[in-house]
């Protein structure tokens, strides 16, 4: 396997034939808009004046104190609109899409928050917009179905398979095989097919490129550890991709380990899974022993994927980045301890980021600092919270 | 490559009359209705003139195909099929008299997981003939098309309506058996009528190679096997037929067979 799109030996496109030519024109019109200077000064006054970008970068000072280690940093992409690092890969996406001149944009959710990145967008440039989603996750996830459904969005509930995220996924792609010609497909993570990897990164790393300038000009210094939870792993590319290159700097990412990976209800791919092919990239993977993709668990809606975007995979087996787990009950304790002492309600997923920062300030000790990706805001998981009860005391 | 296996499907096309209609490949779903009703299912296929059959061996996640293949898929994984169990029901089939060609249609992931090299092996000793991968385009193609040639298979790959030309002749290079043509922009499932883009198709790939074409994706009716009649030399029907398996009743091969017929025009379709 030698083709365009590898990282390491993963990566890859693994599609049916019809998509094959959308693919080289997505990869030839990804090329030709990054290297104009007019597309990359309309993203950024997109970025800027409607996203909200820069966003800051925040001392969680109570919580530094109380795990009496490294400071805890965040980078605080639960400011930007819409409340996650969603938008600026849907913001550069629908802005590539309608330079191809595409009139009809479709996408795949899990929690919800990339399908409203993306109706948002559509909503900007008055594009018809499609969301998949699977059933069981329009009922975890109401209220973002019905933020969808304001901004002028059709969200199509998906009843095969699992009816999660995957399914989801599974029927987007299978929307864009039957309308590509005038459709685009918005992947909301740094998974699919080559070039989407490449093309999402490219669209997050902003994350890291502002963080790491930040970090020189407020410390003189680049961060100890980087932290960031992992889905399909979006955000964690986004922040990483700045700091590749600064060997002393460590790259942390967190998969969701559910009830324990023990248990064998978790989302944990690079802990627990095997390479395998998924939506179109060769990855690490959680199927059983004849290659069929098994169902995932986690709290948290958007990490609940059992794929995981093929850098990742790469980056895991080069030994750059570490990958580590934490369960549900970590990530709901992590939860409640940001918005107690720092006033800041965070997303189940980037909870799962926060537990295993505190965890490794504690380990670097004082005068180290960790940066951890503050990915979104909690506001869709109150219902998921509220059902759990307490501060998390009690749950694996 | 003319081998045991690949003659077989030599062997098919050849003894088709000129002018005939297109032949017909029954696909059914390994372990679809239940887990022991594939070898019989393939046999009645025989018994009702069918050039060829297509298994296929299911994955979780088929992204190729519409929502019959889907569901069938689901059920047969359910009642505890997996890919060694599928090629299994080819050998009982060769074991009952099957003589037909025979190719596995599956996706890369169970591929990979039982290994490439096994994969081939296991199928060329079970009397397949061809595999077809879906989501195995050319560039990803090199090293099971290997592993299948030094076994004696076909590797048949797929062309569609939005494949340009040149990428055809590229496409049919590494192709064995047949060039298995992709009807519509879309997945799998029965449609009502075979769209101009098909016929585009076909002249596009007989242009530019002289392997037989079968056409699949939607077909689903006899007329539209009688309107091919001189564009392709045979057509795959999939979803209409376990749609009909599926409300047929008791005996699946009865019903494919009726079915099977029907397509080929021989008795009124119910």
């Amino acid at each position: 396997m030698t083709t365009a799109g590898r990282f390491g030996i993963y990566g890859g496109a693994f599609v049916p034939e019809t998509l094959v030519p959308a693919l080289e024109e997505l990869e030839a019109a990804m090329t030709e808009a990054l290297a104009d200077p007019a597309f990359i000064a309309e993203l950024d006054g997109w970025l800027h004046d409607y996203a909200g970008r820069p966003t800051p970068l925040t001392l969680a000072r109570r919580l530094t104190e109380a795990s009496g280690g490294a400071e805890i940093w965040l980078k605080r992409e639960d400011l930007v609109h819409t409340g996650a690092h969603k938008l600026n890969n849907a913001l550069g996406q629908v802005l590539l899409a309608r330079r191809m001149g595409k009139t009809r944009i479709i996408a795949e959710t899990g929690a919800g928050q990339h399908g409203v990145a993306t109706a948002t967008v559509c909503a900007c440039f008055g594009l018809e917009c499609i969301v998949y989603m699977g059933r069981e996750d329009t009922h975890r996830q109401a209220v973002n179905v019905y933020k969808m459904g304001l901004l002028g969005a059709e969200v199509r509930p998906v009843d095969s398979g699992s009816r999660t995220l995957k399914d989801a996924t599974n029927e987007a792609i299978r929307d864009w095989v039957t309308n590509v010609e005038n459709t685009h497909y918005v992947i909301g993570s740094v998974v699919g097919p080559h070039p989407y990897p490449t093309l999402v990164k490219r669209f997050q790393r902003v994350i890291g490129d502002e963080a790491r300038q930040q970090a020189l000009q407020r410390w003189g210094a680049l961060p100890d550890s980087v932290v960031a939870c992992v889905g399909g792993g979006s955000n964690a590319i986004g922040i990483f991709t700045a700091f590749i290159e600064d060997e002393d700097v460590e790259l942390l990412g967190v998969e969701a380990a559910g009830r324990g990976i023990e248990t064998g209800e978790h989302a944990a791919s690079l802990e627990a899974g095997r390479p395998g092919v998924l939506h179109g990239a060769y990855s690490y993977l959680l199927q059983d022993a004849n290659g069929q993709v098994i169902e995932t668990h986690s709290i948290s809606a958007g990490l609940d994927y059992p794929g995981v975007g093929p850098e990742h995979s790469a980056l895991r087996d080069a030994e750059r980045a570490r990958y580590v787990a934490c369960t549900d009950g970590e990530a709901l304790r992590a939860f409640h301890r940001l918005c107690r002492m720092e006033g800041i309600i965070p997303a189940l997923e980037s909870s799962h980021a926060l537990a295993v920062a505190e965890r490794r300030a504690r380990e670097l000790g004082a005068g180290h600092r960790v940066l951890v990706c503050l990915s979104g805001r909690g506001d869709k998981d109150i219902d998921t919270v509220r059902a759990v009860g307490g501060t998390g005391e009690g749950i694996p | 490559m003319t081998t045991a296996a690949t003659g077989r499907f030599e062997a098919a096309f050849a003894a088709r009359g000129a002018g005939e209609r297109p032949g017909i490949i029954p696909y059914v779903t390994a372990g679809f209705p239940g887990p022991g009703d594939t070898a019989p299912l393939l046999l009645a296929c025989q018994r009702a003139g069918s050039l060829a059959a297509e298994v296929g061996v299911p994955f979780s996640d088929p992204l190729a195909d519409g929502p019959t293949i889907q569901s069938a898929g689901w059920r047969a994984l359910e009642q505890g099929m997996t890919p060694a169990r599928a090629i299994s029901q080819v050998a009982q089939a060769r074991a009952a008299g099957l003589t037909i060609p025979v190719a596995a249609m599956t996706y890369i992931n169970p591929v990979l997981a039982m290994g490439v090299e096994a994969f081939a092996a296991a199928c060329a000793a079970a009397g397949i003939d061809g595999v077809i991968v879906p989501d195995l385009p050319v560039e990803e193609a090199a090293g099971l098309a290997a592993s299948l040639g030094a076994h004696g298979l076909a590797h048949i790959p797929l062309v569609a309506p939005t494949t340009p030309t040149s990428r055809v002749a590229r496409v049919a290079a590494t192709a064995a058996g047949f060039v298995y043509c992709v009807s519509v922009t879309g997945t799998t499932g029965a449609r009502e009528r075979v769209s101009p883009a098909a016929l585009d198709l076909l002249e596009r790939v007989r242009s530019v190679t002289a392997l037989p074409r079968a056409l699949g994706f939607g077909i689903s009716r006899p007329e539209h096997v009688e309107a091919l009649t001189g564009h392709c030399e045979a057509v795959v029907v999939g979803s209409a037929l376990l749609d009909a398996i599926g409300k047929g009743g008791d005996d699946p091969g009865a019903t494919a067979e009726r079915f099977v017929r029907g397509i080929r025009g021989l008795e009124a379709v119910r």
